[in-house]
């Protein structure tokens, strides 16, 4: 079998020796086993060990190395090399600071997703053995639990880009419904008292950027226009 | 004042309603109006008047007038939230934005009633 080779393009900035970011060109011989860009990543850094990027379980799952691909936010351990037009033009999420290469600092993300308290809310005492839910009820958390928190949809969405510190941004709007949503759940006013404020939820003006790039293909646009039902049919 | 991030203005769904109301209203509105236009004998200074001395086309193109200056208020602000983040110019632009569209529906007024 003829070996393989993959022209990337990638943004380097190593804050303690660049000025400033700058793009470095590379030429990748592949191996047969090299199926997604996780993996020309994984060998290109065997070549050179300056290049930093975040990554951990390598199936889609752990959701830490989400980076920009040839423009759009994608998992590089769900990307097929043999998918990507070449060069392939990585970059670090946009909208996040870059600590380093590939790897952006996720406080703010992270700060959004905390401030929707992504936790059970129920002051009743727990029963003995579980709080139960009709499979109908529990039905309505499909496509909403399964969030791995990569920030592909957050860091695409202009909103994001240009409010971070005030609007939860999808990621945190599809975790905030799932908590709306659960029939367990006892804090629902609070949760909507949280949410209605010009820009913690309605700086999202359905641009559906996250829901084009889900690497999960959730629908955080579905769940924020049903947080807006919600408050509708609380207020009308 | 302390540099903090401030949230929880407590407002936004009925703008959000409003903005989507106002939408559909002026979409059918020119639908109807473009419409009853279409449908003149002759395109004329008289018989467009004469449209808008109807009582209904006047109540409803008064109606599209504040439903357009409301539509555009909100949209406007979104566009101030999203680019202007000094809060004095942004508010500063708020009260200018709101004198001329207040001005314009008076001024909307003024023509559609002396027709």
């Amino acid at each position: 079998m003829t070996k393989r080779t993959i022209q990337l393009k990638m943004y380097r900035y190593d804050p303690d020796k660049d000025d400033k970011p700058y793009m470095q060109d590379y030429t990748l011989e592949l191996e047969p086993s090299d199926k997604k860009l996780l993996d020309a990543l994984v060998r290109l850094k065997s070549k050179d060990d300056s290049l930093s990027f975040r990554r951990s379980c390598r199936e889609g799952v752990c959701g830490s190395d989400a980076m920009n691909v040839n423009g759009k936010n994608r998992l590089a351990c769900l990307t097929d090399i043999d998918s990507l037009p070449q060069p392939i033009v990585l970059r670090p999420l946009p909208g996040l600071p870059v600590i380093r290469d590939l790897i952006v600092d996720m406080t703010q993300f992270f700060k959004q997703y905390h401030s929707i308290k992504p936790y059970l809310i129920n002051d009743a005492p727990a029963p003995e053995r579980e709080r139960l839910q009709s499979p109908e009820d529990r039905e309505e958390l499909n496509g909403l639990y399964e969030c791995i928190l990569c920030a592909c949809c957050s860091t695409s969405c202009p909103s994001f880009w240009w409010n971070p510190d005030k609007f939860v941004g999808p990621a945190g709007l599809l975790a905030a419904y799932r908590f709306l949503a659960d029939t367990r759940d006892e804090a629902t006013t609070e949760r909507l008292d949280n949410l209605e404020d010009p820009y913690r939820l309605f700086r999202c003006h359905s641009i559906m950027n996250c829901v084009d790039v889900c690497p999960k293909s959730l629908n955080p646009t579905r769940a924020i226009g049903k947080i807006k039902d919600m408050m509708v049919s609380r207020a009308v | 004042m302390v540099n903090r991030i401030v949230v929880g203005a407590h407002y936004g769904l009925r703008d959000w309603i409003a903005q989507r109301a106002t939408a559909l209203f002026m979409v059918v509105f020119t639908i109807l109006f473009a419409a009853a236009a279409l449908g003149l004998p002759e395109m004329s200074y008289q018989t467009w008047s004469g449209l808008f001395r109807n009582g209904i086309v006047r109540f409803f193109a008064f109606l599209f007038f504040l439903a357009l200056f409301y539509h555009a208020w909100i949209g406007v602000r979104d566009i101030y939230m999203d680019y202007i983040k000094p809060v004095g110019v942004r508010l500063a632009l708020h009260l200018v934005t709101i004198f001329l569209l207040v001005g314009y529906a008076g001024w909307a007024a003024q023509i559609l009633w002396r027709l």
